[in-house]
């Protein structure tokens, strides 16, 4: 199967020739899947070089001359380098964007910790106004890019990843979908983390929810959830642990609720090798995730 | 409110002192209110294309101040064209004021960014000279103001490297040297852009015809800097 980031430049690519607002800016990492789209719009694809503060920066003075620029590079480089520039040259100046990344969390092992960025999306969290997209599949990711180009002036966020589901699910960008139904607990999977999920929570009397569009964050989708299924809920994200726990205790404030954020772990693990072996270190293998989240909803689940 | 346009459109730049002294009530400036002033003045009054009708207009010259620091003299010659109403300046950095001590665009009319965080407005410019051009709009020219001690900020140099080669011959940098940078080596300014291929002048940045003629030299295929000296700022 190809990935997210096989379908980026053909989606972007299509996207430029239909819209003339559409500009990408890119700074070396993955120029060379736009090279037609280069040749068919050299003023509106522009690789800046290995120019993180400037591809942020050029981007958002291209969107105060009208445009809707698409940017893109791994998320260390995109969100976590040059984040003064996201905060002020978008938020603060009041324009927008479509910041698109790819090897976020650990979809590339063997490139060690100065590739990974599993706090992006906490750190954009902390930015007012931010959409963010987490697709778990490629044609989710076609989707969503889709959506985040054609919202006006928005500021959104889209993390590709290499990691996917099996199948894809009909997203809207917005809410988030039921996947299963139960009555001892709710169990949210963030984008590629839903088929180790399910497998998990097998034979469980627990709601699985879907989301890949994780902020704003669909409070009364897990409210509605939460009505039928009790207040015990279990995160599952593919980045830093814990990152929506805010976002569900907010949802949920006026219930007594429990919430367990299953996710990423904070500590440098050191370690290379493959992209299975550093799900199953973080916990987030179908095995570990029955384990934790069995523990945390306990007999009423039917563990 | 009785105060017309134009009593808006008659100041001169004799009246930019007095206009200052109602955002700090007093006669004496700071350097870094002052550093700018000529620059500022000789750029909205002889240079610029735009006027406060034309402020959304996409044909319009757009000036970024990305020294957003000491904005009054900004702010003073903002108002003596027309883009403020006089009448704002005394509520300099009160909390009901759209004037604080760093510029927002949201909040200032005329101003194109918001400022005070060193080193964004080049960047800032180079994408607006880029989406411009992606847009075939080939007129309008984008200035950026900085500072010489600004130029410590490492995203200044990337956006220099990259303008030369791009050719991006509709931006425009002026940069007002008062000495203020703490590690700067004299003639250093000028040569960095020239050697990521900018055309260069370096002027008396209190000399009104020499900073005109510098604003409107010709520079065909290049981006054009002009590093503009006035007194130290710790003399």
């Amino acid at each position: 199967m190809d990935t997210m980031r096989d379908r980026f430049a053909p989606v972007v690519s299509r996207l430029l020739d239909e819209d003339p607002r559409v500009a990408v800016v890119l700074a070396e990492i993955g120029k060379d899947a736009f090279h037609e789209a280069i040749a068919r719009h050299p003023e509106r694809v522009v690789n800046v070089g290995i120019r993180e503060q400037l591809l942020v920066g050029a981007a958002a003075g291209m969107a105060l001359t009208g445009l809707r620029p698409v940017v893109h590079t791994f998320a260390s480089f995109l969100v976590e380098r040059p984040f003064e520039q996201v905060k002020l040259d978008f938020g603060h100046q009041g324009t927008g964007a479509v910041l698109v990344s790819a090897a976020a969390s650990f979809d590339w092992p063997a490139g060690g910790f100065t590739h990974m960025a599993p706090g992006d999306v906490a750190l954009m969290d902390t930015l007012d106004g931010w959409t963010v997209h987490v697709p778990g599949h490629p044609d989710e990711a076609e989707t969503l890019l889709r959506h985040a180009v054609a919202a006006g002036d928005d500021r959104v966020y889209v993390r590709l990843s290499v990691q996917s589901n099996r199948r894809a699910l009909p997203v809207d960008g917005e809410r988030f979908l039921t996947v299963r139904e139960g009555r001892a607990g709710v169990v949210l999977a963030v984008g590629p983390l839903l088929d180790a999920v399910l497998e998990a929570t097998e034979g469980m009397d627990a709601t699985v929810l879907y989301a890949t569009t994780v902020r704003p964050f669909d409070a009364a989708g897990l409210r509605r959830a939460a009505g039928a299924a009790g207040t015990d809920v279990v995160l599952v994200e593919p980045y830093l642990a814990g990152t929506s726990t805010a976002a569900v205790n907010d949802a949920l404030a006026d219930l007594p609720h429990r919430v367990l954020g299953l996710g990423v772990g904070r500590r440098e693990l050191r370690r290379y090798g493959t992209v299975e072996e550093h799900t199953a270190a973080h916990g987030l293998d179908a095995r570990s995730l029955r384990e934790r989240i069995g523990g945390f909803l306990g007999a009423r689940a039917g563990v | 409110m009785t105060i017309t346009t134009d009593e808006h459109r008659a100041h001169e730049y004799a009246d930019l002192p007095r206009l200052m002294s109602l955002m700090t009530g007093d006669e004496k400036h700071g350097p870094a209110a002052t550093s700018t002033l000529d620059v500022l003045w000789v750029l909205y009054d002889r240079v610029l294309r735009v006027t406060p009708e034309r402020t959304a207009d996409p044909g319009r010259d757009r000036f970024l101040l990305s020294k957003g620091h000491g904005p009054m003299a900004y702010y003073a010659v903002l108002a003596a064209k027309g883009f403020l109403p006089v009448e704002c300046l005394p509520g300099f950095g009160g909390y009901d004021s759209p004037l604080g001590h760093h510029p927002d665009r949201l909040l200032v009319p005329g101003a194109e960014i918001g400022s005070g965080s060193l080193g964004h407005g080049l960047p800032l410019g180079v994408g607006t000279a880029l989406g411009l051009r992606a847009q075939g709009l080939g007129d309008p020219a984008v200035w950026v103001l900085i500072g010489d001690a600004e130029l410590d900020e490492g995203s200044n140099h990337e956006a220099i490297a990259f303008a030369g080669p791009a050719g991006l011959d509709r931006l425009h940098t002026v940069v007002v040297d008062n000495s203020s940078a703490s590690h700067a080596r004299p003639g250093g300014i000028a040569a960095r852009f020239e050697a990521a291929g900018w055309s260069a002048a370096t002027v008396d940045g209190r000399d009104h015809a020499a900073l005109y003629e510098a604003f409107t030299a010709p520079h065909p295929g290049r981006p054009h800097v002009v590093v503009a000296r006035v007194e130290p700022k710790n003399a």
